[in-house]
């Protein structure tokens, strides 16, 4: 069993930071230089940590597998970045932030990270302030501000409808500055492929060059993985294609512990699916419900007639009848459910009945056109270009898609695995969300990582640690890591299969959705592991895989991603069907209030939202690699709530 | 519907390269360019024909991996969208499409449809930043920002890196890029104390790495995905020149530690 200490500090849970920045060692500046930090990824988080360690002294090596360190999908976000500053002064505050935050994660989250998220929110949006990120201002030149789901204040900073673009350029102009004096190397078109353990610490990387095929060693005293989300184990999702879990999995099989892995989040906003080509769903961002009302007709007979033609009466706004006080910005997951429901009672709209509409007439009879424009100008044009259809004249059709991944390695207070000397930073680690993220706090989750806790935190291993002692690239570790490598890439170049690693992720994406997506059941999970075990011998002997291993070969690249995809789903599937409760985004059909609950007729919560069982199910289920086509072990971190009292969670 | 696809083929830097006609399979109108592309490779390796490579990932138009030249016009036909945002209804039934990788000097070819575009990045080394230290920054609104610089540092910054100016211009000039670069960071407030310094060092770079002269004929506005305007590059110029005129600034005498 692995040793899961979370580390937290001890005493009130608004002086746990502070205190542990404290009493933390410190490293003094002349021995800085001496210790190589390795940040594999160049998103948000992974961009500001390199730009910060670089600040502060350490030898910092930057890996991606993009041209460039300025594409990471972090780029795509939309809408915009929370912060507690409370300058609409309504009411904002840290320990609200803190709190939405948990109940916005069905209190699956751990306590103590989060509230240190909400305060350095803060500290995010003056330090993006000051590198020029240009966020929408007031003709007074202070600082705009947005709603979005799952809190009643508005707190979410933004740049048009590109807040992800703009910090993430804010962060890669860090890393440049950092580049540009030396302080980081960066290595671009280079994937890492391997972990490097050495007497149970993480001491390196291996890499290949995109470019050349070249697989390289490169040695470190501390490894940090800032490599993102999973979500493309669905195939379709909001990710990127290049997205993958092959960093965070790899390492997961040189023991760091996976967490949750089963908390997914389905976004409810995307354009739904056309055809079966299709490679990417495209979102629409929350943003828009500050403004767009979203309806289904009350009646199956109106689904297919053109929106204009149903009158007011006949539509039913849906989320501001079921959550009347939260309204369309309901949260995530339950905005994604409640499309669910409408659509599998036949109330869907559009040619497949998997749609909702999104309805701005209101809001442009409101406002204006322009005034709108101004506002999602770019997201109204995107939408354009993909479906043909003006959202200024009818309403968008919608539907949920995968998104985000709150699972991801399982890491201590100090952001570090349960490998000592690897730091899990980003999406690709657990600690901040619970079961279901809220809107505009990926990118606070990303920044608040990158620049302030893993900086601080990074020295809690290092003091430890021996300067210029890390070991050298020709040890043994580093020789068998690096023939793992060759070995699996020569093992795909000599399958005969006569499939291509594109048609095995789609037949994978169908599986996952079919079986781990918006509702899960018992059966259903039970038969998606049985169908993931025959695909993974299947992947095994029928993948196809042209070109050599010394060039540029994508379809090598892909075919990596995708065996550590299939492997993940197993264990996505496994923690779905140990956790035998609804809770956020993980929802198991067997598992939801009904009409005989108490809740339901008290008003709280409505037949068919989660159902948790805190007695059983409130702990953190980390699983570690027990040997191939062997039963993962299950660990668990118990959730223990100092502050906030674990209750049902209520939008109504 | 169905077309004819002329697309450049070219195994590395070294080998030579040449126009490979291809016939797609049946497609659907609703298609990205790109999902076309897919099935295309598909096809190919049905056939055992190594795939097409091509640069791709958000398939959003945000993060400036895809590219291409299509029928002689980066990121194809439409004005204001990048490849990953053009759909296979743009075209018509039977058509012959030519695709072809960015061409210019300072992005040398890796495979076929794929381009090394890091000269951008080590423009933005050179001084595309406000140099501020994690922590050391002022509250956010101790500044503030009047609406219109917010606004117009914003158009400037949309800018995703692409490289489609570069490679609709006769010159191969970056010029459009790096303005869009300066100007974001040259009417904040914030950027204030580096402009100079930085412009210097961002033309200078890009000098070095080979990129062309602007003689202004636009084909870089019309291409670009975002739209960015050519008045940007009037703005660069004119802060170089100030920039040339303030000269390098001068060396502060010794100092040391006291």
């Amino acid at each position: 069993m692995a040793t899961l200490n979370p580390n937290i500090p001890s005493g009130p849970l608004d002086h746990k930071w502070e205190h542990h920045k404290f009493s933390s060692k410190l490293i003094n500046p002349a021995n800085k230089r001496k210790y190589k930090v390795i940040v594999v990824g160049a998103g948000l988080a992974g961009a500001s940590a390199s730009a910060t360690l670089a600040e502060l002294g350490y030898e910092v090596h930057n890996f991606v597998f993009h041209d460039s360190p300025r594409r990471a999908h972090s780029v795509a976000a939309q809408g915009g970045i929370n912060a507690a500053k409370n300058y609409q002064n309504d009411g904002d505050s840290v320990h609200r932030l803190f709190y939405d935050t948990i109940k916005g994660g069905d209190f699956r989250a751990r306590e103590s990270n989060v509230h240190r998220l909400a305060e350095v929110s803060v500290d995010i949006i003056d330090q993006c302030a000051a590198q020029g990120v240009p966020f929408a201002r007031e003709y007074g030149g202070l600082l705009d501000n947005r709603s979005f789901g799952g809190a009643q204040v508005s707190r979410t900073f933004y740049a048009r409808g590109q807040t992800g673009q703009q910090l993430l350029l804010g962060a890669y102009s860090a890393l440049n500055k950092m580049i540009g004096n030396g302080g980081v190397r960066s290595y671009t078109h280079s994937e890492m492929l391997d972990l490097v353990v050495v007497d149970g610490h993480a001491k390196g990387i291996i890499v290949r060059d995109l470019q050349t095929g070249a697989v390289t060693r490169h040695n470190a005293d501390a490894v940090v993985l800032a490599t993102g989300g999973y979500g493309n184990v669905y195939n379709l999702s909001t990710y990127a294609r290049g997205s993958n879990v092959t960093a965070s999995w790899r390492a997961h099989k040189r023991g760091a512990c996976f967490a949750n892995p089963c908390y997914t989040q389905i976004h409810p906003t995307c354009i739904p699916v056309s055809g079966d080509y299709q490679s990417k769903l495209t979102l629409m961002s929350e943003s828009l419900r500050n403004d767009g009302r979203i309806w289904v007709p009350k009646r199956k007979e109106d689904c297919k007639k053109p929106p204009a033609e149903i009158a007011e009466a006949d539509r039913d706004y849906y989320l501001e009848r079921m959550y009347g006080a939260f309204g369309n910005l309901a949260p995530r997951d339950i905005a994604s459910r409640a499309a669910k429901y409408m659509c599998d009672e036949g109330r869907g709209i559009g040619e497949t009945g998997l749609g909702v509409y999104l309805d701005f007439s209101a809001a442009i009879q409101r406002l204006g056109e322009d005034k709108i424009r101004e506002r999602y100008g770019n997201l109204f044009a995107m939408y354009h270009e993909i479906t043909d259809e003006s959202a200024y004249k009818t309403p968008m059709r919608i539907y949920p898609a995968v998104h985000y991944t709150m699972g991801g390695l399982w890491v201590d207070y100090n952001l570090m695995s349960n490998v000592p000397g690897l730091f899990v930073l980003g999406e690709a680690n657990f600690s901040d969300h619970g079961a279901n993220r809220l809107g505009a706090s990926a990118l606070m989750q990303g920044l608040a990582d990158g620049y302030f806790v893993l900086p601080a935190t990074i020295a809690t291993y290092l003091a430890g640690v021996k300067p210029d002692k890390r070991p050298a690239t020709d040890t043994p570790a580093f020789k068998q890591a690096e023939e793992n490598v060759q070995g699996l890439t020569k093992g795909f170049l000599a399958s005969k299969g006569k499939r291509t690693p594109g048609s095995f992720h789609k037949q994978l994406g169908k599986i996952m959705w079919d079986h781990c997506g918006m509702a899960r059941t018992k059966a259903g999970l039970e038969q998606g592991i049985q169908l993931l075990g025959a695909l993974r011998e299947e992947y095994r002997a029928g993948v196809n895989v042209l070109g050599a291993a010394t060039e540029w070969n994508q379809s090598l690249e892909q075919a990596g991603r995708i065996g550590d995809f299939i492997e993940l789903g197993e264990l996505m599937c496994r923690d779905a069907l140990m956790r035998e409760e609804s809770c956020g985004g993980h929802f198991r059909e067997e598992y939801q209030y009904t009409k005989e609950d108490k809740e339901v007729q008290d008003g709280l919560v409505n037949p068919g939202d989660v159902k948790r069982r805190d007695d059983e199910f409130a702990f953190v289920a980390a699983w570690e690699f027990a040997g191939e086509g062997k039963a993962p072990v299950l660990n668990k971190e118990p959730l223990v709530y100092e502050e906030v009292k674990m209750s049902t969670r209520s939008y109504k | 519907m169905k077309v004819k696809l002329k697309v450049w083929r070219q195994k590395n830097r070294d080998a030579s390269g040449e126009f490979k006609t291809y016939q797609s399979p049946e497609l659907n109108p609703s298609m990205s360019f790109l999902e076309m592309l897919d099935v295309m490779n598909e096809q190919l390796a049905a056939g055992g024909e190594e795939p097409i490579a091509f640069d791709h990932d958000c398939r959003e138009g945000i993060c400036g991996t895809c590219s291409l030249v299509i029928d002689g016009k980066p990121h194809g036909p439409h004005k204001g969208v990048a490849t990953c945002q053009t759909y296979m209804r743009s075209f018509k039934e039977g058509d012959e499409i030519v695709v072809e990788p960015f061409r210019a000097h300072p992005f040398p070819l890796v495979k076929d449809l794929v381009v090394d575009r890091k000269a951008f990045d080590r423009i933005q080394h050179a001084g595309g930043f406000i140099s501020v230290r994690t922590g050391a920054a002022p509250d956010a609104n101790s500044i503030p920002v009047p609406k219109e610089a917010a606004d117009l540092a914003m158009d400037a910054a949309q800018c995703i890196g692409c490289g489609a100016c570069v490679a609709a211009c006769k010159n191969a000039s970056a010029m459009l890029f790096v303005s869009a670069k300066v100007s974001h960071l040259g009417l904040l407030p914030q950027g204030q104390p580096e402009r100079y310094r930085r412009v210097k060092a961002m033309v200078d770079q890009m000098d070095a790495e080979g990129f062309g002269n602007c003689t202004v004929t636009g084909s870089c506005e019309a291409v670009c995905p975002k739209e960015i305007s050519l008045d940007f590059i009037a703005r660069m110029n004119r802060d170089y020149l100030v920039a040339l005129l303030k000269g390098d600034a001068k060396k502060p005498s010794g100092g040391g530690a006291g």
